[in-house]
């Protein structure tokens, strides 16, 4: 706490990126949920700025921008989840909110924060791989504002750490708005259902037609260090039957490609042995919808 | 030294003014700059809900949220709820069904049953469980506490 030398309260997007650009060193404060008690145990150390983003309007709202559902950063969980366009279209990401921590967590937690802290356990990430959600980053390096764009499942290097540029903010998150036939499962596993952070999750989602699942996506959080597509899982499952044998299959699949630890949350064999049998009963669950 | 800085917000219905360090909670804010301690510090890290305030309409745990982030904002802490008639009823209620014992997590588990009774006048027994999951009592097994609260939606209808 004591490094902290200039505490900055941009009004507006092109201020914040303009701070980061200038200023260099910076840590950025949205809810504080996850900065507060890192910093506070000094797990995590406070740059020589603070930027607080929470005044920034364009970081605001969920909006519907042609076949895209766009989330600012800002979004806290409990928003989100009560959201109608999120229930009607992205039911699996309101679920997923319902999981997450306690209610005043949930108030004042933002999407951008589960986003940048880059937990490999982060409740929200799971799902909007799954949802093929890409981040928004801004910056102005030469006195202009620039945007682009990332798909959420590149954005993680490891625990804490994502591609972000120091000199990028994190704006918002794009999801597509999902096609007819969409199918979306999320599953997290703890211990208690309330201020857990999971063993595992798993979200799975895709197109069923017929009983096939095509566009297939699967994700896994906290077996790796980060949160990870399964592409062997996806190949296994894409365009076949969902039969008992078909499941079973990608099961296995599921529980061979992940290379989780062992911690105080579970044993890595615990965690293969989970995602395993989840994977299948999800997949039956999918089936016998 | 650590950085402090100057902010301006609304306490239980009061404009006030503060000096605060950069870094601190506003838990510890209300506690040590302005002396409010009904709020009260259990876990620090947003495990128990004992340090729950009402901001903007939100409970929030007031352990994790950085207390220059209370500028330009409408706080409540229990210290407000004294003068609240819904909060009266609660009070009661907490009472008549022996829902305090040790009453250390009496302050957060009636901020946060405050704020779930203004979202959920008529919250049933599930939905104040799930309403409360973020406040521990290591006292009342929770039954009580789930009582008291589901009387006083009863009897707001």
């Amino acid at each position: 706490m004591t490094g902290i030398e200039r505490y900055v309260v941009p009004a507006s997007l092109e201020q914040a990126v303009e701070c980061l650009q200038q200023l260099g060193e910076v840590t950025i404060l949205a809810g504080g949920t996850d900065l507060m008690p890192q910093s506070q145990a000094g797990r995590l150390k406070i740059k020589r700025t603070l930027m607080n983003i929470r005044r920034i309007p364009e970081l605001k709202g969920i909006a519907l921008d042609g076949d895209v559902i766009r989330i600012g950063a800002l979004t806290t969980i409990s928003e989100i989840m009560r959201n109608d366009l999120v229930k009607k279209h992205l039911p699996v990401l309101a679920e997923a909110c319902d999981h997450f921590a306690s209610d005043q967590i949930r108030n004042a937690g933002t999407l951008g924060g589960n986003i940048c802290n880059a937990s490999p356990a982060g409740d929200t990430l799971v799902p909007l791989i799954v949802l093929d959600a890409e981040v928004e980053l801004a910056s102005k390096p030469d006195g202009k504002v620039y945007q682009r764009t990332m798909p959420l499942a590149e954005y993680f290097v490891g625990p804490g750490k994502t591609r972000r540029a120091p000199a990028e903010l994190l704006t918002g998150v794009r999801i597509p708005l999902p096609p007819a036939g969409h199918v979306a499962r999320f599953f997290k596993f703890g211990t208690r259902p309330a201020l857990d952070i999971s063993a595992i999750s798993i979200g799975i989602a895709g197109i069923l037609n017929q009983g096939v699942m095509t566009n297939v996506r699967v994700a896994f959080g906290a077996v790796a260090p980060t949160p990870v597509r399964a592409l062997h899982t996806e190949e296994a499952l894409e365009g076949k039957r969902l039969d008992a044998a078909t499941i079973e299959s990608v099961a296995n699949v599921a529980r061979d490609e992940v290379k989780p630890i062992d911690d105080i949350r579970a044993t890595a064999w615990y965690r293969k042995e989970m995602i395993h049998n989840m994977t299948k009963r999800m997949l039956d669950h999918v089936a016998q919808a | 030294m650590s950085l402090k800085h100057d902010i301006e917000f609304t306490l239980n219905g009061v404009k006030r003014r503060a000096t605060v360090g950069v870094g601190m909670t506003t838990l510890d804010m209300l506690r040590d700059v302005i002396g409010l301690s009904g709020t009260k510090y259990g876990c620090g890290e947003g495990e128990c809900g004992a340090c729950t305030i009402v901001v903007d309409g939100a409970s929030l745990n007031s352990c994790l949220m950085f207390a220059v982030d209370c500028h330009g904002r409408n706080v409540t802490t229990i210290e407000g709820l004294a003068s609240d008639a819904k909060a009266d009823a609660l009070r009661d209620a907490f009472v008549l069904h022996g829902a305090v014992q040790c009453g250390f997590c009496t302050p957060g588990m009636m901020m946060q049953a405050s704020h779930l009774l203004a979202c959920h006048p008529d919250a049933d027994a599930d939905t104040i469980k799930r309403g409360i999951e973020g406040n521990l009592c290591r006292c009342t097994g929770y039954k009580k506490i789930v009582d008291a609260i589901a009387s006083v939606g009863e009897t707001a209808k």
